[in-house]
């Protein structure tokens, strides 16, 4: 338990901690309630502005108008009759997927040569493929831009999706690595010892365990495409145009409530994704959890 | 797998050693081969892009320095592309970019610091509840947040409106399109990237460290400013420079909610790319990108990055 690992607490640790901590909580002073006060006004700073579109959405006036005088799914309708708004959806929908799958393998694949490999350069090419995080976005968007328009990729989805594979690959690599790290080798040697070739290794032994870390690069993967302007903004051409994109130029024309029904749709889909994720660790914790305890128990019980 | 070490089994002794560092020279040619789709795909698609974007800045219309000298000499810079925006411009750009980043960083920690606090003090178990609220816009697009802001403080917009139905203004007041407006967007954008690491950092210190020190007599207020607080700082070390590194980059939200004179550095490029001038925006790209690597050097010598981006998933 040292405060320079704070990632990679073990979770059981972390639950012993928190039984003990559950005995000893602090007395209520006013010092406590000042704190939460702050707490609960940050908080609802951070919330407020995401749930406000959602009435917006739904209004009935023909302007934005708070609250709204009546409510009516004219914008709703509008998203899914008015042109460009469903291709748009369907361009941003394919272009995540491609580099969804992209990403999720080549870095995957990537994080267990740079965690596990004791090669030249390891570190370097770890911060040059964590480093798109980091370089502003218009760097790297008038960059693609300019290969693009000599490569003749301006407007192809395929070319977005390999932009935003790029993008993407460093929240793979980091998420992955970060599970790879607090991986047991023996486990695969185990398997491999038992007649397993890599492959098999890999898929049965490997994959199960780092699932976590992969299933968070995938998650983050199609979020960052599927949310990416500014690359769309130079390279969508007319031929891929995204859904940001799309939203982007109406933006500019006028506050059109359209636009808050399409957030409100973007809002719930990645609420229900954060929630399921949430409710998945949460369940894979409990069963670590209580594989890590009944382990204990039998150790104590032979000692 | 099992006939090779068999066969291992078998030979002579020193053929085995050379048998094994043969087998492990084969082990790292294997790891190169997992790295090498990933490696050629980014420089493909993003390290030889961006280095050929770079060179153009010393490379268009000619080969020479002639892109970096508007940002030495402003005068010089108006006569060459005739722009209507004022004096010393692009150094200005410079300033309120950094300017607003700074700002942005101070308030982020300001109003992260407390939210970790109390959120390392709960139960994990509460602690990932409250965390909902601060990932629910962490997920949410940058462009969606921006749009909200922009319906929360318009003309018509719902602050203005409840201000003017409480009696507070008789007219609406010019929220958006303000720094103001930039400022209020971009510290909530950024706010989960400083909450994220603060909040790592601050659920590893050892609470009895804590109980220790008020065992010894010491009052919570030096509890916490001598021994919560120096541990928490690598915390606040890497929350600041993401969140400088990323607000650095801006665009979208200084775009829809800032005014005519709130332009930062992205809109610069992106302004002077749209306008043809390829040369000088690559050079002003070429220079915010050594700004922002700069303090990325600095990011990872204080902390690893991994550590950090590891701990912000859901």
């Amino acid at each position: 338990m040292t405060a320079s690992t704070p990632a990679a607490l073990p979770r059981p640790d972390a639950a012993a901690v928190s039984r003990t901590r559950r005995r000893t909580r602090p007395p209520l002073s006013l010092s406590r309630v000042l704190l939460w006060i702050v707490v609960a006004v940050v908080l609802a700073y951070l919330v407020f502005p995401v749930f406000i579109v959602a009435p917006v959405s739904f209004s009935s006036a023909k302007y934005l108008q708070f609250p709204p005088p009546g409510w009516s799914l004219q914008w709703y309708e509008n998203y899914l009759n008015r042109p460009g708004w469903v291709p748009a959806t369907f361009v941003s929908i394919r272009v995540a997927i491609i580099t969804t799958l992209l990403a999720t393998t080549l870095g995957t694949a990537a994080s267990l040569a740079l965690v596990r490999g004791r090669f030249p350069g390891r570190n370097a090419i770890n911060s040059f493929m964590v480093s798109p995080l980091v370089v502003p976005g218009i760097i790297v968007a008038i960059g693609i831009y300019f290969f693009y328009a000599q490569a003749k990729l301006v407007g192809n989805p395929l070319g977005l999706a390999f932009a935003h594979t790029a993008l993407a690959l460093p929240f793979v690599v980091t998420n992955v690595s970060a599970t790879l790290h607090g991986f047991d080798e023996r486990l695969e040697y185990a398997a491999m010892n038992l007649g397993a070739n890599r492959w098999q290794t890999f898929r049965r032994v490997t994959l199960p365990i780092i699932r976590p870390g992969v299933f968070a690069g995938a998650l983050f993967a199609f979020i960052t495409s599927f949310d990416e302007l500014i690359v769309a903004l130079f390279v969508s051409g007319s031929g891929a145009v995204t859904l940001p994109r799309k939203m982007w130029d109406s933006l500019r024309q006028e506050i059109d409530p359209t636009i808050a029904a399409v957030s409100t749709i973007l809002i719930t889909l990645s609420v229900a994704i954060l929630l399921s994720a949430e409710l998945l660790r949460q369940r894979s914790e409990r069963i670590r959890t209580a594989t890590w305890i009944a382990e204990e128990e039998e150790l104590g019980a032979r000692e | 797998m099992t006939t090779v070490t068999s066969e291992i089994a078998q030979a002579p002794r020193a053929a085995q050693m050379a048998r094994f560092a043969r087998l492990r020279r084969l082990e790292q040619w294997r790891y190169v081969l997992l790295l090498l789709p990933a490696l050629v795909f980014l420089i493909a698609f993003y390290g030889y892009p961006v280095a050929a974007m770079l060179t153009r800045s010393f490379s268009e219309p000619g080969w020479g320095l002639q892109n970096f000298e508007p940002l030495l000499q402003a005068r010089s810079a108006l006569d060459a592309f005739g722009l209507s925006i004022p004096m010393n411009a692009y150094i200005r750009v410079f300033g309120i970019t950094l300017q607003i980043a700074l700002i942005v960083t101070v308030f982020t920690l300001l109003l992260g610091y407390p939210v970790a606090y109390a959120l390392s003090s709960v139960s994990p178990a509460r602690a990932n509840l409250l965390m909902i609220l601060v990932l629910i816009p962490f997920w949410t697009s940058i462009l969606v947040r921006s749009y909200a802001w922009m319906v929360l403080l318009g003309q018509e917009g719902i602050i203005n409106q409840a201000l003017i139905a409480t009696g507070v203004l008789a007219a609406p007041m010019q929220l958006l399109n303000t720094r103001l407006a930039v400022y209020t967007g971009m510290i909530h954008i950024l706010l989960p990237f400083m909450i994220l690491p603060l909040y790592a950092v601050m659920r590893g210190i050892d609470r009895n460290l804590l109980r220790a020190a008020g065992n010894l007599g010491a009052a919570p207020s030096a509890v916490f400013l001598r021994i919560f607080l120096p541990l928490s700082l690598p915390g606040v070390a890497a929350g600041c420079l993401l969140v400088f590194i990323l607000g650095l980059g801006f665009y979208i939200t200084p775009a829809l909610l800032g005014g005519q004179r709130d332009v930062m550095i992205s809109m610069l490029i992106q302004q002077q790319i749209s306008q043809l001038n390829w040369g000088f925006g690559a050079a002003l790209a070429l220079v915010l990108l050594l700004m922002a690597l700069a303090i990325y050097l600095l990011f990872t010598r204080l902390l690893g990055v991994e550590r950090v981006f590891g701990s912000a998933r859901a």
